[in-house]
C-alpha cells in the first residue's frame, strides 16, 4: 500500500497555492461526526473568512428530503494532520437556510452563554478528560480481549505497560502527536483502569473553544482508529459487570477561583451545582445511569456529593487547590458521550449566571 | 499500519515548541511499572525543572479511593526512544500529599544511604546483569518453545545463534539501541542458558543512578515487548525442572576497591556481607528460594560462600581482580525481580557503613 500512502502524503505546496479544507459537523444523533472536503484557492487562518457550505441533511437525520439543505458555518480552524501542508480541518455548526440553528446545534446556545459579559469577565477555563474504549472491528469486543472471554480482572491496566496490559497504544500515541500538530491543546494521555480503555485530556481552554477542541480531537481519534482498523466507542458503560465505565470528567475554574480567596468561590459554585444536580445529570450524556452506580470510582447518579481527593464523589477538589486556597475543581459526572458544548456552558451558566 | 507509524514518529519540532514527557513510576506490587504522559510548553532537560504530578493511587494499590492522590517527583530524565525529538521519559518516585514517601517508594531510603558522606566519598559503582524471559502472549509458555512441550535440553542456547537456538533476538537488539538512544549506560547483551531467556547489563553507574537506569531499561523493554506482542517475565524461576532461573547479578566496587590494595577491601566487604546473609537474601527478590538451589549456577539460598571464578558461589571474584590486586566483585544472589534501589543501597550500606 506504499504507493497509495505516497499519494496521500503528497506535498502540494510547491505545485499549487490551493488548499483542501475538511468541513466537520455533528450529525443527527448528536454524537456522530460527519465531514467532507473542498478545495480553496489559497491558505486561510481566519474562520470568518471561510465560505459557508451546506450538506444533505436528509442523510444525517437533520432535515427532510424535500427541504434537505443544512448550512454549515465555519467556526474554528485546525491544521490537518492527515493531509498536512497548509490543508485544514474546519469545525462547523449547523443552521437552516434562513439562519436558525437546527435542533442538534448545541454550539449556538453555548456560544451565547460564553458571550454573556459576566461569563466573559470570569474567563472560564476547562480541562476535559475524555475516556474512550477501543473495540475489535468484527466482534465489537474490546481490543486485546480474548474473543468469547475476559482478560484478568482490573488492577494491572491503569497506566500499565506490556503486551498483556496495554492494548492499542499505537492509536493513542498517534492521536497525541496528530492533535499537537493540529493545534489542539492536548495536555496528556494515559491508559485507563479497564483494559482497552484510554484517556486523553484537552485543556486548559477558554470558553467555547473547549468544545471545539474536544470535538475536533474526537474527530481526529476516529480518523486514526479508521486507519488502524479498530472501532471507537464513547459508550459510558461498554462492558457490564466489574469493569469501569468511561467518563468525561470536566475540570473547571474561573478567574475568581484562580485568584486569592478562590476556594470560597469554589465552595459557592459547588453548592449551586448541588442545587441543580438533576438538570445537569439530564444533560451529561445518555446512558450515564449504567455508569454512575457508586462503584468503580463513580458517585451514585441520584446523589450529589463532593470531597477533596475523593474519586467516589460527584465533584472532586484537588489537594493542591485545597492547600493553596485557590484553583479549580473536577465535575466527575459527565459521561464519555457528553456534548462538551452543553456541559461546559451549563457549568458556566449555573455557577456564574444562575441565582438559586 | 504505516500511516499510524508515520504519526507515532512525527517530528513536531517544525510545528511547535511543545514536548511530551512520559512520567514513569513503580506501582503497588513493587514490580509493576506504570506511566502516563503530559505536554510541556517546551523541552526540559533538568528534572528539577519538571513539574510535580500526581496519579490515582487507588488504581495501583497505593492509596484508598477517598484519599487517592499520590504525588510523583521527577528524579531522572532520559530521551524517549519511542517518540523521538525532544520528548522525554521521566523516572519518578512517589509521595503522599504531605510529602512522605509512600511504603513502596524504595528510592527514598536508597537515596539517603547514597548521600551519606562516607558512601559518597567511596563513589560506589554498580553493574547489574538483568536476566529475563520472553513468553508467548496467549499461552504464557516461553517464546519459541513448542506449545504443550519442551525444546531440547540446555546446552546450545547460551550466546547461541540460529532459528532453533535463539528466540526473540529482534526484541533484544531493538532494546539495546533504544536504551543507548535514551542515554542509559547499557553495556552489553547476551542470550542465556535457558532458551528464550536473555540478559542485558547496565553499568557501571554510580550510586542511585544505577537503580534509575535499570528501572527505565526495564520500562523500555516492556514497551518493546508490548510492540512485539510478547510477554515479559522477571520471574526468578519461570520453568521448574532442569532449566536455569533468572537472576540480577550485581557487580560492585568502591573507590578503595578500585585502588591499589583494593583486594583487601574487597575481602573485608565480602566478610561483612557474609555476616548479613539472611538480611540480604530477604531483600533480594520474591521467590528466590525457587531459584537459589545450589544447582544451575547458583549457590544454595541458606549458605553464604565466595570464590574466584566460581559461579556456584554466592559471591564471585573475577580472575582479573585477583591478578591485579584490585577491582570489583559480583554478588550473584539477587533475583531477576529484585528492586535495584534496595539491592544497590543495601550492598553499599553493609560494606561501607555497617559495623559488625
Amino acid at each position: 500500500m506504499s504507493l497509495l500512502n505516497d499519494l496521500v502524503n503528497l506535498n502540494l505546496c510547491d505545485v499549487t497555492e490551493k488548499v483542501i479544507a475538511e468541513y466537520i459537523w455533528i450529525g443527527g444523533s448528536g454524537m456522530d461526526m460527519r465531514s467532507k472536503a473542498r478545495t480553496l484557492p489559497g491558505p486561510e487562518s481566519d474562520s470568518s473568512k471561510l465560505p459557508k457550505w451546506n450538506y444533505d441533511g436528509s442523510s444525517t437525520e437533520q432535515a427532510t428530503g424535500d427541504n434537505s439543505e443544512v448550512i454549515i458555518y465555519p467556526q474554528a480552524i485546525f491544521r490537518d494532520p492527515f493531509r498536512r501542508g497548509r490543508n485544514m480541518l474546519v469545525m462547523c455548526d449547523a443552521y437552516t437556510p434562513i439562519g436558525d440553528p437546527i435542533p442538534t446545534n448545541k454550539r449556538f446556545i453555548a456560544d451565547k452563554i460564553f458571550s454573556h459579559p459576566d461569563v466573559v469577565a470570569e474567563e472560564p477555563w476547562y480541562g476535559i478528560e475524555q475516556e474512550y474504549t477501543l473495540f475489535q472491528k468484527d466482534t465489537k469486543w474490546p481490543l486485546g480481549w480474548p474473543v468469547g472471554g475476559f482478560p484478568a480482572p482490573q488492577g494491572p491496566y491503569y497506566c500499565g505497560v506490556g503486551s498483556d496490559k496495554a492494548f492499542g497504544r499505537d492509536i493513542v500515541d498517534a492521536h497525541y502527536k496528530a492533535c499537537l500538530f493540529a493545534g489542539i491543546n492536548i495536555s496528556g494521555i494515559n491508559g485507563e483502569v479497564m483494559p482497552g480503555q484510554w484517556e486523553f485530556q484537552v485543556g486548559p481552554v477558554t470558553g467555547i473553544s473547549s468544545g471545539d477542541q474536544v470535538w475536533m480531537a474526537r474527530y481526529i481519534l476516529e480518523r486514526i482508529t479508521e486507519i488502524a482498523g479498530a472501532v471507537l466507542s464513547f459508550d459510558p458503560k461498554p462492558v457490564l459487570g466489574d469493569w469501569n465505565g468511561a467518563g468525561a470528567h470536566t475540570n473547571y475554574s474561573t478567574k475568581s477561583m484562580r485568584n486569592d480567596g478562590g476556594i470560597e468561590v469554589i465552595n459557592e459554585a459547588i453548592e449551586k451545582l448541588s442545587k441543580r444536580h438533576k438538570e445537569h445529570i439530564a444533560a451529561y450524556g445518555k446512558g450515564n445511569e449504567r455508569r454512575l452506580t457508586g462503584l468503580h470510582e463513580t458517585a451514585d447518579i441520584n446523589t450529589f456529593s463532593w470531597g477533596v481527593a475523593n474519586r467516589g464523589a460527584s465533584v472532586r477538589v484537588g489537594r493542591d487547590t485545597e492547600k493553596e486556597g485557590k484553583g479549580y475543581f473536577e465535575d466527575r459526572r459527565p459521561s464519555s458521550n457528553m456534548d462538551p458544548y452543553v456541559v461546559t456552558s451549563m457549568i458556566a451558566e449555573t455557577t456564574i449566571l444562575w441565582k438559586p | 499500519m504505516s500511516l499510524i507509524n508515520d504519526f507515532i514518529k512525527f517530528n513536531l519540532n517544525e510545528t511547535t515548541r511543545k514536548s511530551i514527557a512520559e512520567y514513569l513510576w513503580i506501582g503497588g506490587s513493587g514490580m509493576d511499572l506504570r506511566s502516563k504522559a503530559r505536554t510541556l510548553p517546551e523541552p526540559v532537560t533538568d528534572p528539577a525543572k519538571l513539574p510535580l504530578w500526581n496519579f490515582d493511587g487507588s488504581s495501583t494499590d497505593q492509596a484508598p479511593g477517598d484519599d487517592s492522590e499520590v504525588i510523583l517527583l521527577p528524579q531522572a530524565i532520559f530521551r524517549d526512544p519511542f517518540r523521538g525529538g525532544s520528548n522525554i521519559l521521566v523516572m519518578c518516585d512517589t509521595y503522599t500529599p504531605a510529602g512522605d514517601p509512600i511504603p513502596t517508594n524504595k528510592r527514598f531510603s536508597a537515596d539517603k544511604i547514597f548521600n551519606h558522606p562516607d558512601v559518597a566519598a567511596e563513589e560506589p559503582w554498580f553493574g547489574i546483569e538483568q536476566e529475563y524471559t520472553l513468553l508467548q502472549k496467549d499461552t504464557k509458555w516461553p517464546l519459541g518453545w513448542p506449545v504443550g512441550g519442551f525444546p531440547g535440553p540446555q546446552g546450545p542456547y547460551y550466546c547461541g545463534v540460529g532459528a532453533d537456538k535463539s528466540f526473540g533476538r529482534d526484541i533484544v537488539d531493538a532494546h539495546y539501541k533504544a536504551c543507548l538512544y535514551a542515554g542509559i549506560n547499557i553495556s552489553g547483551i547476551n542470550g542465556e542458558v535457558m532458551p528464550a531467556q536473555w540478559e542485558f547489563q547496565v553499568g557501571p553507574a554510580t550510586g542511585i543512578s544505577a537503580g534509575d537506569q535499570l528501572w527505565v531499561a526495564r520500562y523500555i523493554l516492556e514497551r518493546i515487548t508490548e510492540i512485539a506482542g510478547v510477554v515479559l517475565s522477571f520471574d526468578p524461576k519461570p520453568i521448574p525442572g532442569d532449566w536455569n532461573g533468572a537472576g540480577a547479578h550485581t557487580n560492585y566496587s568502591t573507590k578503595s576497591m578500585r585502588n591499589d590494595g583494593g583486594i583487601d577491601v574487597i575481602r573485608k566487604a565480602i566478610e561483612k556481607l557474609g555476616l548479613r546473609h539472611e538480611q540480604h537474601i530477604a531483600a533480594y527478590g520474591e521467590g528466590n528460594d525457587r531459584r537459589l538451589t545450589g544447582r544451575h549456577e547458583t549457590a544454595d539460598i541458606n549458605s553464604f560462600s565466595w570464590g574466584v571464578a566460581n559461579r556456584g558461589a554466592s559471591i564471585r571474584v573475577g580472575r582479573d581482580t585477583e591478578k591485579a590486586g584490585k577491582g570489583y566483585f559480583e554478588d550473584r544472589r539477587p533475583a531477576s525481580n529484585m528492586d535495584p534501589y534496595v539491592v544497590t543501597s543495601m550492598i553499599a550500606e553493609t560494606t561501607i557503613l555497617w559495623k559488625p
